[in-house]
Order: C-alpha cells, then sequence, then structure tokens
C-alpha cells in the first residue's frame, strides 16, 4: 500500500498525503496551492468555471481530458497530470486557444473565461490534424456556461485556434510527458489517512472486495458527479471512500467471451464506453450527446449512473428495455440479475453489504428490433430528464413479437410500462395498437409534479413518445423529429 | 473646435474594435475578482443562516450549537449591527441585513457566524435551533393581486381618451401574457470582503454595480460618516443588474463581523444560497384590451401591468414605471391606458435585470400586435409597419414624449430584405403545410429602448484622470466594470482626447475615495456618463497643456496641436511626454475632475409627462424556429438582428452586447423557469436544475450586424448609443416566432397563448388548450 498521492501538476511531481479524501481538486487549486486562475461557479459540477484538464496515461502516450475540479476529490489525481490555465501561458506568450479568446473577443466578464480555456486546451490537444464540426465544439464546450458572450465568439475562437496541424509545447511533449506519468503509476492499493479520514484506491476486484467486507459502510466513489455534491452541498462527511476509478476489472469494456454479450466495467465513464454502445445500439449516441457534458462525462460512469439509483438516471431506461443483466460482486463471489430488478423502490437497490456494481451486460440485438430512447428536458445540453422513455419492440412481419418499454422519471425508480407493453405484443404495429398502447401507458404510471415538470406534461409527453416511436418506425411521410440547429440553412 | 467634426485620431483608437483591456488576465487566469485578492493576515469567513419557511414570525432563534462549532469566532443577529439594519435601496425600511424577527420569505438571512475557514462557517450556519409562528404566506402574483397587496401604490399612464376610443373601434380584442421571472446567474456569485482600517474605518472590496451605495449603506449601519467607508470594485463576475442593490446586504453583514471581530472579514455565497436569496426579474401578469381598424392600425389599448416584487420594494418602482415607458416598444397608440400594480409576495425581493422592466412591458405590446395580425389573418410584420410611430402626427407616447430620432422603419426595411423574411415566411407556410408534427414559425421584432435613468437626478458621473511625469495617465471614473468593456470604452475616450496609444492609459479600480456620490453602473448608461465625465477631465488637461506650451513659448493657443502621441507647438515638435514634463516643472496641475449631466431631460411622475429619455436605441430581428408539437420541444434555426449602437464607441465590445443580451433574452424566454415548491421555496436554485443557454442553443445561422446607419443627434459620447440592455430585447423575436409556430397549428380566431418562458410544458400545454 502507499499512502500519499504523486501527480504531475503541470510539470511539476506533486506528493501529497496530508488531505481529506473529499478535498477538491479546485480547493486544493485555490486555497493551498493559492492558484486563483480557476473559478468556483456553482460547486456542483453544473457550470464549467472550474474546468481543469487532466493527463492520463492511454495506450503509451497522455490523453488530456476536462474535469469539473469543484467535485474532483484530489487523491483521484494519483498518477496523473493536472493542467489550469495558469500552466499555459509561457514567459507571456499566450497559448493558441488563450490568444485565439483575446483575438476574436471570447471574453467580456472573464469568469467562465479560464473553465472555457482549459476546454479549448483539450479540444485542442484531440485529433491534432483535424478541425472540429461544430457539433464537436458544441460537444466539447457544453459543459461550460457563459452569461455574457451568447457564446458566438467563442465558437469563432474556437474555429480560429482548432486548426488541423496544431501543435503546442503539451503536444510536442506528450512521449516524455508519458513515461514520466508510467513512473508515477500508483504500484498498489492507495490508502491515504488524514485526520482520521480513509481514502482507498483499490487495483483489482478482489482487492475492492476485501475493503467492501472490512469496510461495509464505506462509499463508493467513482465519478463522483453525484458524491460530489453530497461534499459541496449537503457538507456530508463521508469515510471511509473507495474509489473505483482504478480497479482494472471494472475499467474493461468488450465483449464478454461467455455470452457473447456487451459487457460495461462498472467504472468505465460515459466518454470511454460510447463509441461501442453507440456501434451496438446508435439510439445511445444522441442520448449521450444530452447526458451531462464532457467534464461530466469524462467522469461519470455507467455504473455509477445505475449504482446511485436514480430515478432520473438516463442510462437505465434504454438498457431495461434492452433486457440488460447486472454482475455484482462480493468477497463470497458474484451474482447476475436483470437490471430492472435492482431498482426496488425510490432509494432502495437490490445491493448487498459488501457488495457492488461489476459490470453491465448488454444482449446483441435481436432480429428485427426496433429500438430508440427519447429524452425530455427544458435545454438540450446538459440537463437532467424531465422524462426519459425507452422503447425496444421486435417486428415480425408488421407484428409486435416482443415489447419492452422503459421510462425514468415517471416513478420511484426506472420501471417498464408494463400495461402498454401488453397492449402492444402480438398486436399489429397500427394506428389502432397505437392507440391502445396510448391508453396503456397512461395507466402505468402516476408520474409528480416536481420543477422539471409537471404531472400533466409527464403524462401526456410520454404517450406522445410512443406516437413518435410509431411514426418514426412505421416511415412517416413528414418529418418526426427536429432537425439540427447547426447546419447551414 | 467642435470634437465630433474634429478628425479621428490617427491612432484609431475611438469607433475601432480594440479588444477588452482585460482580455488577456480573463484567458491567463490573472485577472482578479474579489475572492482572488490576497487574503489578509488573521481573514475570518462569514457565512448566513437563513429562514426555511417563506412568513412568519421568529418566537426562537437559538445559536447556542452555531457558536459552538468548531472554528467560530463570532455570531451576529440583527440586534449586534450597531447603526441602521435598514438596507432598503429607496430607504422604504421595508428591508433589513438580518431578520429583526418577522420572515418574508424562504432564505432571508437571519443571523450570520464568522469563523476560520469558509468550511467551517458553512457547516455552522446549518445548526442553529429556529423556532416560528407560521403566518400565512402569499406566493402567487395573482393572488397578491386579487388581494390587493402591493410594495408600493399602483401608478398610472394616460394620454387620449382610451375608453371611448375603444367602445368606438372597429375590433376589440382582450387577452393576456403572463412572463416568468430570471435570475441573473453570474458566474461570479455575491462576494465581498470587510477590511478594518484605523479609527474604524472600514475597506470594502466587493463585487458591486453601486459602490457608493454600498457605501452609505455600510455607513448606516455601523452608525459612521460616509467618509469611513471605502469601498473599491476592480471587476465583477458579471452582474446583469444581480449586483445593484443586491450586494449591499452581504456587504454589511460582512462589515458588522469585521467590526465586531476587529479583523478583516470575507463573505462568498455558495451557488445556491446566492439564487435563494437574491433577487431576481419580475414576473409579470399583463392584461390587454386592444382597439384596432380592418388595417390593423391601432386606435386605443389599455394594457395592465401586475408585478411579482416579492417581499419589499427595492427597485420595484422604477423597474415597473419603465415596463410602463416600454409598454408602447416602436409603437403609436392614439389614446392608451397604463395601470401599473406592484404586488407583494412571500418571495425574494426582485431587482434590477438587465432591460429593467422594458422586456416585460414590450412583451406585451409585441403580444398585442401578434393578436391583431391573428385575428385580421394578416402578416405580423405588416401590422407592425403599420403601427410604427412616424407620420403626420404619430410621434407621441403615451408619457408625452416627442420620439424625434425615429429610424424603426429604415431599420426594419434593411432586415427584412437582408434576412429574406418575406421569402422564408412563405418557405415555412409551404412546410408547415406538409409537417402535421414538426412546425416552423418566424418572426421580426422591433426594439426601441429609451436611454436615461427614469429617475433624472441620478443622470450624472464624475470622473477623475491623472497624468504622471512619464507620460502615463490614470484614468478613474464612478462606472464599474462587470465584462460589458465600460473601461475599454472609456479608455479610448481618453486616450482620444490626448492623442496618445491606448496602452499608455491605466484603468483603475472603481474606488469610493476617487471619484464620490456615482450613480450604480446601470440602465445601459456607463459609457454615456462615464465616457463623457472622463471626456471633460481630459479635455481639462488638454487645455492646461495647450495653455501651458502655448504661453510658455508666446504663442497663441492655436498653435499648439496634439497629434499622435506628440505635440506640434508651432514649429516644435514635442512627445507628449516631453510636453507632460515640462508642465509639471512649470507647476500646472497634471490632475483633474471631470462631471457630466445629462441635459435636456426631466420628468414628472405624477402627471406622467416629461422627456424622461435623453435619445432612444433601435434595434431588431428575426428568428426562425422549429417546434415539435408531441412534445414541445424547439429549437431555433436562425436568426438576424440588426441594432442601432450610433457611431459605436468599440463595434467589437458593441457586437458582443448585441450577441450576449439576444441570448441572454432568449433564455428568459425559453429555458429559465423559476420553480416554487408549495412552501415558497424556490427549488430551481442552481445551474443544475436552472437551464441557462448553452452552446448548443446557438443557432449556426446567428448572423449579427451594428446598423451603419447608426447616428445620435443628441451629443453623446462620440455620437454612440448605449447598448447594454437594448439587445436582450431582440428575443422577443423567438417568442413571437414560437407563437407563429403553434398559431399556424391551431387555426382559429385567437392567437394561442404562448407565456413566457416557452418551455416545451409550456408549448405543449398551449397546444393542448386549443379551441
Amino acid at each position: 500500500m502507499h499512502d500519499r498521492i504523486r501527480f504531475l501538476h503541470g510539470d511539476q511531481v506533486v506528493e501529497v498525503g496530508d488531505c481529506r479524501p473529499t478535498d477538491t481538486v479546485l480547493d486544493y487549486l485555490r486555497l493551498r496551492c493559492g492558484l486563483t486562475g480557476t473559478k468556483e461557479g456553482c460547486a456542483e459540477g453544473d457550470c464549467g468555471a472550474c474546468t481543469v484538464a487532466v493527463g492520463e496515461l492511454h495506450d503509451g502516450s497522455v490523453r488530456y481530458r476536462s474535469f469539473n475540479s469543484c467535485i474532483q476529490f484530489l487523491p483521484t489525481l494519483d498518477g496523473k497530470q493536472l493542467i489550469t490555465v495558469e500552466d499555459l501561458a509561457r514567459n507571456g506568450a499566450l497559448h493558441p486557444v488563450q490568444q485565439a479568446m483575446v483575438d476574436l473577443h471570447g471574453s467580456q466578464c472573464g469568469f467562465c473565461t479560464p473553465g472555457f480555456v482549459m476546454s479549448l486546451f483539450t479540444l485542442f490537444q484531440d485529433r491534432l490534424d483535424q478541425a472540429p464540426t461544430r457539433a464537436e465544439i458544441d460537444r466539447g464546450l457544453a459543459g461550460n456556461l457563459c452569461r455574457c458572450t451568447g457564446y458566438a465568439p467563442i465558437i469563432r475562437a474556437a474555429r480560429a485556434s482548432l486548426v488541423p496541424g496544431r501543435r503546442d509545447r503539451f503536444s510536442d511533449a506528450v512521449a516524455a510527458t508519458a513515461e514520466r506519468l508510467a513512473a508515477l503509476q500508483p504500484p498498489d492499493c492507495l490508502r491515504l489517512e488524514h485526520e482520521d479520514r480513509l481514502f482507498l484506491a483499490p487495483l483489482s476486484l478482489d482487492e475492492l472486495c476485501a475493503l467492501l467486507r472490512q469496510h461495509p459502510d464505506a462509499v463508493l466513489v467513482a465519478g463522483a458527479t453525484d458524491v460530489g455534491l453530497w461534499v459541496t452541498k449537503d457538507l456530508r462527511e463521508i469515510d471511509p471512500v473507495i474509489y473505483t476509478g482504478r480497479v482494472r476489472e471494472l475499467l474493461e469494456l468488450g465483449i464478454d467471451a461467455d455470452s457473447g454479450w456487451l459487457a460495461i466495467g462498472a467504472a468505465v465513464n460515459y466518454t470511454d464506453a460510447w463509441p461501442l454502445l453507440a456501434e451496438w445500439y446508435p439510439a445511445f449516441g444522441p442520448l449521450l450527446e444530452r447526458l451531462g457534458a464532457d467534464p461530466v462525462r469524462n467522469a461519470g460512469t455507467v455504473g455509477g449512473n445505475i449504482a446511485n439509483g436514480s430515478p432520473i438516471g438516463d442510462m437505465a431506461p434504454g438498457l431495461i428495455a434492452l433486457g440488460a443483466r447486472l454482475e455484482l460482486r462480493s468477497a463470497d463471489g458474484a451474482r447476475h440479475i436483470d437490471l430492472e430488478d435492482f431498482f426496488i423502490d425510490y432509494g432502495r437497490q437490490d445491493l448487498r453489504a459488501g457488495e457492488c456494481v461489476a459490470r453491465i451486460l448488454v444482449p446483441p440485438p435481436p432480429e428485427g428490433l426496433c429500438f430508440d430512447i427519447y429524452k425530455l428536458s427544458k435545454r438540450f445540453e446538459q440537463d437532467i430528464s424531465a422524462v426519459c422513455a425507452a422503447f425496444a419492440l421486435t417486428l415480425e412481419a408488421d407484428r409486435v413479437a416482443t415489447a419492452r418499454v422503459c421510462f425514468g422519471g415517471m416513478a420511484g425508480t426506472p420501471r417498464r410500462a408494463t400495461r402498454c407493453e401488453a397492449a402492444l405484443t402480438g398486436q399489429a404495429w397500427d394506428e389502432s395498437t397505437l392507440a391502445q398502447a396510448m391508453a396503456a401507458l397512461r395507466a402505468d404510471f402516476s408520474p409528480i409534479s416536481d420543477m422539471r415538470a409537471s404531472a400533466g406534461y409527464r403524462g401526456l409527453a410520454s404517450v406522445n413518445l410512443l406516437r413518435r416511436f410509431y411514426l418514426a418506425t412505421t416511415d412517416a411521410p413528414f418529418p418526426v423529429r427536429l432537425s439540427s440547429p447547426h447546419e447551414p440553412l | 473646435m467642435n470634437r465630433s467634426d474634429r478628425q479621428a485620431n490617427p491612432s484609431g483608437v475611438v469607433h475601432h474594435p480594440v479588444p477588452h483591456d482585460s482580455a488577456h488576465k480573463h484567458v491567463a487566469g490573472t485577472a482578479h475578482y474579489v475572492d482572488d485578492l490576497p487574503e489578509p493576515d488573521r481573514l475570518l469567513h462569514a457565512y448566513v443562516g437563513v429562514s426555511e419557511f417563506a412568513h412568519g414570525r421568529i418566537t426562537e432563534l437559538d445559536l447556542h450549537a452555531v457558536q459552538s462549532a468548531p472554528g467560530v469566532v463570532a455570531v451576529i443577529t440583527a440586534a449586534d449591527i450597531p447603526g441602521s439594519n435598514e438596507i432598503s435601496p429607496i430607504h422604504a425600511d421595508d428591508e433589513r441585513a438580518l431578520c429583526d424577527g418577522l420572515v418574508e420569505f424562504a432564505g432571508q438571512p437571519l443571523f450570520a457566524v464568522a469563523a476560520h475557514s469558509r468550511d467551517q462557517a458553512r457547516r455552522a450556519a446549518r445548526l442553529a435551533r429556529i423556532r416560528h409562528e407560521p403566518l400565512p404566506a402569499t406566493l402567487e402574483l395573482q393572488e397578491a393581486l386579487e388581494q390587493e397587496q402591493y410594495v408600493l401604490p399602483p401608478h398610472h399612464m394616460r394620454r387620449g381618451e382610451p375608453e371611448t376610443a375603444l367602445q368606438r373601434a372597429t375590433h376589440r380584442l382582450q387577452g393576456e401574457v403572463h412572463t416568468g421571472g430570471q435570475d441573473h446567474l453570474y458566474l461570479e456569485g455575491q462576494v465581498c470582503m470587510a477590511i478594518p482600517q484605523e479609527d474604524g474605518d472600514m475597506l470594502l472590496n466587493i463585487s458591486s454595480q453601486h459602490p457608493t451605495e454600498i457605501q452609505q449603506t455600510i455607513a448606516r449601519a455601523l452608525g459612521v460618516d460616509d467618509n469611513a467607508i471605502t469601498v473599491e470594485v476592480r471587476r465583477m463576475g458579471g452582474a446583469f443588474g444581480g449586483k445593484e442593490t443586491q450586494a449591499a446586504q452581504w456587504a454589511v453583514i460582512a462589515a458588522v463581523l469585521a467590526r465586531h471581530t476587529g479583523r478583516p472579514v470575507k463573505l462568498r455565497l455558495d451557488r445556491d444560497d446566492d439564487m435563494r436569496s437574491t433577487g431576481k426579474r419580475h414576473d409579470f401578469l399583463i392584461r390587454y384590451d386592444v382597439g384596432f381598424d380592418d388595417d390593423g392600425r391601432i386606435e386605443a389599448l389599455a394594457v395592465t401591468h401586475a408585478a411579482r416584487c416579492g417581499m419589499s420594494a427595492d427597485l420595484s418602482g422604477a423597474i415597473c414605471d419603465r415596463a410602463m415607458f416600454h409598454a408602447d416598444n416602436a409603437y403609436f397608440l392614439p389614446h392608451v391606458q397604463i395601470d401599473s400594480y406592484r404586488c407583494k409576495t412571500h418571495t425574494v425581493s426582485n431587482t434590477a435585470f438587465r432591460g429593467f422592466g422594458g422586456p416585460q412591458g414590450m412583451l406585451g405590446m409585441e403580444r398585442v400586435i401578434d393578436e391583431i395580425a391573428h385575428y385580421l389573418g394578416k402578416d405580423p410584420l405588416e401590422v407592425r409597419r403599420l403601427n410604427f410611430y412616424g407620420g403626420e402626427g404619430r410621434d407621441l407616447t403615451p408619457y408625452h414624449m416627442q420620439v424625434e430620432d425615429n429610424i424603426i422603419q429604415a431599420l426594419v426595411e434593411e432586415l427584412a430584405a437582408s434576412s429574406g423574411y418575406p421569402e422564408r415566411r412563405r418557405e415555412i407556410d409551404a412546410f408547415n403545410r406538409d409537417s402535421p408534427v414538426i412546425r416552423r414559425g418566424i418572426a421580426l421584432t422591433p426594439v426601441k429602448f429609451g436611454i436615461s435613468f427614469t429617475t433624472t437626478h441620478l443622470n450624472q458621473a464624475g470622473a477623475l484622470v491623472h497624468i504622471y511625469r512619464d507620460g502615463s495617465i490614470h484614468l478613474n471614473h464612478g462606472g464599474t466594470e462587470m465584462g460589458q468593456g465600460l473601461m475599454t470604452k472609456v479608455a479610448q475616450v481618453v486616450a482620444d482626447e490626448l492623442m496618445v496609444d491606448l496602452r499608455r492609459v491605466k484603468v483603475t479600480a472603481t474606488h469610493t475615495g476617487k471619484v464620490p456620490n456615482t450613480s450604480a453602473t446601470a440602465a445601459s448608461s456607463g459609457s454615456d456618463m462615464n465616457g463623457m465625465a472622463a471626456l471633460a477631465a481630459a479635455r481639462t488637461l488638454r487645455e492646461r497643456l495647450t495653455a501651458f506650451a502655448a504661453e510658455s513659448r508666446g504663442l497663441a493657443p492655436e498653435a499648439v496641436e496634439f497629434r499622435h502621441h506628440e505635440v506640434r507647438i508651432g514649429e516644435e515638435t514635442l512627445r507628449f511626454e516631453q510636453l507632460v514634463e515640462q508642465a509639471w516643472a512649470g507647476r500646472v496641475s497634471l490632475s483633474a475632475t471631470g462631471f457630466y449631466r445629462t441635459p435636456r431631460i426631466h420628468y414628472d411622475r405624477d402627471r406622467a409627462r416629461g422627456r424622461p429619455f435623453l435619445y432612444f436605441a433601435y434595434g431588431a430581428a428575426v428568428s426562425e424556429v422549429e417546434v415539435d408539437t408531441l412534445t414541445g420541444e424547439h429549437r431555433l434555426r436562425r436568426v438576424d438582428i440588426l441594432h442601432d449602437a450610433g457611431r459605436s464607441l468599440n463595434p467589437a465590445i458593441d457586437l458582443g452586447q448585441i450577441e450576449g443580451g439576444f441570448v441572454q433574452g432568449l433564455g428568459w424566454l425559453t429555458t429559465e423557469e423559476l420553480w416554487w415548491d408549495d412552501a415558497g421555496r424556490l427549488r430551481t436554485h442552481a445551474p443544475s436544475t436552472y437551464k441557462i443557454p448553452t452552446i448548443g442553443d446557438l443557432p449556426e445561422a446567428f448572423h449579427v450586424n451594428i446598423w451603419a446607419r447608426g447616428d445620435n443627434d443628441q451629443g453623446t459620447i462620440h455620437r454612440s448609443k448605449a447598448v447594454g440592455e437594448p439587445p436582450l430585447m431582440l428575443a422577443l423575436s423567438v417568442h413571437s416566432a414560437l407563437t407563429q409556430a403553434l398559431a399556424g397549428t391551431l387555426g382559429g380566431q385567437r392567437l394561442p397563448g404562448l407565456d413566457a418562458p416557452a418551455t416545451p410544458e409550456r408549448i405543449l400545454r398551449c397546444l393542448q388548450s386549443a379551441p
């Protein structure tokens, strides 16, 4: 075991052994290092003023991604590189993304600007030979709120600086940085104890299970996009913290050799899961586009989205509709359950003491599958769903052979619409079945009213989403989805 | 020589798109905001404990656990405030720094704590035991209106004989529209640091638009003279009106704790507490009764505004007045009655927000136009054109001010053509014929916005300019920088007047010790007023230098000519700093103040008559939207804007105000929804639940232009126009376009009553309520 973290802060190796498990990277920067370039806008990972870049060893190289430092716990930086806005300019010369922001008037009050600069920096390092599309710029910057500019000059600055063939001192030094990071990789489990509080970062699933047996009350933390708020908003003292982000098996993503199913390790973040998940089921692409934003997707995990039991987690409806299963692990061994059975009630999951979610297993698409996921929220990007609907129908000769329909935001847990499914199964896929299924769906749920939507809207919109699915799968001769506003008219 | 006739400075500093003076610091992370300042020795951190209920009387405030919490140094309540606890900006005696028994909204500060760390202060502030006797809470605007609960008396404006004209009108329609409030969501929350000085004086570093008011309020709270308090504001991380009056409460609390402990105290609110405990834009209920002829020409309009002011008056009087001043937008109303009710609810006291009531007033008027057009089956743009100010006897506002500078027709025609409005409207009709689920809409709406504080005496500004012996210039004025580029613009003015490079002019923090008795940086007036005051100071210095140069050489003043960074004196040419050095040796004062009072304005509020505005700023926007009728989701497809900035002082900065203002208005009208629960607690109190626009909400087709023919005949600073607030109202085109998209779907004689913000839910509700 090692008892202190080591990471690159800019170019410097830093060792820290005297931090609390839930000290945030932002507080480390501002309060401990006196580096005030990184700002606190919301302390909940929703505004991006605190964005930093984190470099991680990946395939022998370094991959830079954006993170919300306000909810990222410092000990998670063990073996990584932290880059902040202070690190970019050299000898008074601005980095190309900074210079473009100056030249194209991308700052007004300037408070969000360091965060934008760091998000632009991560876009800069990604695929140096390509200019990003507008959609890619949006994806990279959607986690950064600006209240002054209306974003137009920031888009101009992105386009001016993210040109093919770009390079900077970070991209030039990638090989050397990779070597330095390799030398900093944690050799074994991190056990950081400070002020009677404990942060544990095991490297293997067996180690994790052993620690869970030893500390059944431990809080498992992956991306901390949820747990971070317990700390910054509820001021909860969580102890001990067990970080899953280093557990080898939980970071695996691929096809399970035994079943041929897609297996997503519980600590795989959204960004990493995205390509394969969308390859198997393209509907996950547009959904992930709207799930959080890059800094959230780079930290948050598919497993965490499920394990926290939220009724509005966006991953569950689609996965349940597809019949996904969960692998739960403890020191006593593995247990497999249907994902839908994991959610027992609001705030209650089928997770025993000492147990953790290990893998999400997604079946391959059956013959004749029509599948889609629809998310409704007030804002398109980085908003929490009022309603999230997933429809998985298999059609045989225009009849519905099987139907699995699952909703988030309509009950205390993500839940299947069983009456609706019954009204669909075995029926012709036509208007009259649709009408019956819509009526049945109305009876499936008694949603609540809250700040995201009223019960009335949830009820009406949910059945209209079934209509949309019907229109989309029956080749309606008119558009049924809004067009992208980012293609020139 | 008349300055505006003078040849432009060859350095090209005025009217040129120079970057924001802090741009380099913004992108490098070296720009200091209050929380970034080096912390003084022995600094304490303050936090507040707030009420969880909307209305009631505190019967017990047990703070023992707070006092004994780790790290706590001091705890204060209202009783510990040495002077006045009253913080109303209009001295209405209806708002307290710390509650003195009566709670009138959930989130109201009850006590404050100072501790060694902010974390300790926040934790301690949650440990109070509070008992209270509940009182009935009025949470809805409609309810307050019906019960005639007001924070200020109703106000009325009238011209002509509206009742008779309405009865005589060929057509008559009545309706109502509700607009939601808006949180400022400045990225930098409320923050201040109070540092005790000798003699019990206090220095405040604060994020505030109104340093003078902070100074006065703290002086009253501490029971000292104003001259004992110094307030400094270098920059704010956004404000938008939310730091005009709303910064004072935290400043008072920090200053009282600093006085109490003798130690510096910093108070920075967490985002959630900031949103729960500070005021927002007023939501309005607008009812209208309009009479018009067969062509759609308005004959009379009676309109009622009811505004949610929250628990106190704050600036609601002036805000509601400005809503009335803009109830006409750009349209002539032959007979008009405007009634305004300033309703009291047990919610946080609403406050200034970019536009200051103007947006709400104008939204009502644009709804009326859309109603008329729909009723008559006409293109709304035709009805707009028909009703614009202009033409014989059609230039008098409801408050009896002549519209002398009207350019709306020319500007609108140029935009209608450049945006392809007529063709696109036809294309959209064709699209909608074959598209029952996805519907499109387009609208062009105008903006006419009155420039000046409507409280006439606020229209004054001061500046202070020093020239040092090396020729470098220190510029100070009463305006504050919140991102709008004010400092840059005023520095441009000074550099231009003294014909020096802009980099020789140092912009310095706003400071009550340098320029006293200032008005808030508000009402879009910043560069108009501070630019003129700085110009006056710089001109004084230039005149002194000219006189010295001429006299010392026995020449006439006409022989002295300021050129780009040099001065010609007869046949001799000196560098600017050489003349400065000579002038210093010649015992010439190189420091001057400047002062400006806006001319020509006057207003008799009792009679609702006068000329409250020096001039109007104009603009227009065309927006095209697409709506999903199954879910109510919608997207903005294209925007075209043409906006009048007069002769822009800085086209880059002005473009930024126009683009940014539009998007802020877009948020107000679409995604930004304030939602209170049944107990009166705001539940959308963080960016996780309160959704301002993100980058993806900006369409690729976003064509924004400053009107090339812009001018200002009112002798404003280099004939520019104020540009801070007016562009926000360009976003009304989005709301109108959404209404158009729904109108085509629903048919019927009456326009669908789409309220704001037009969330998917409101859109769907609107579609459901169709006849």
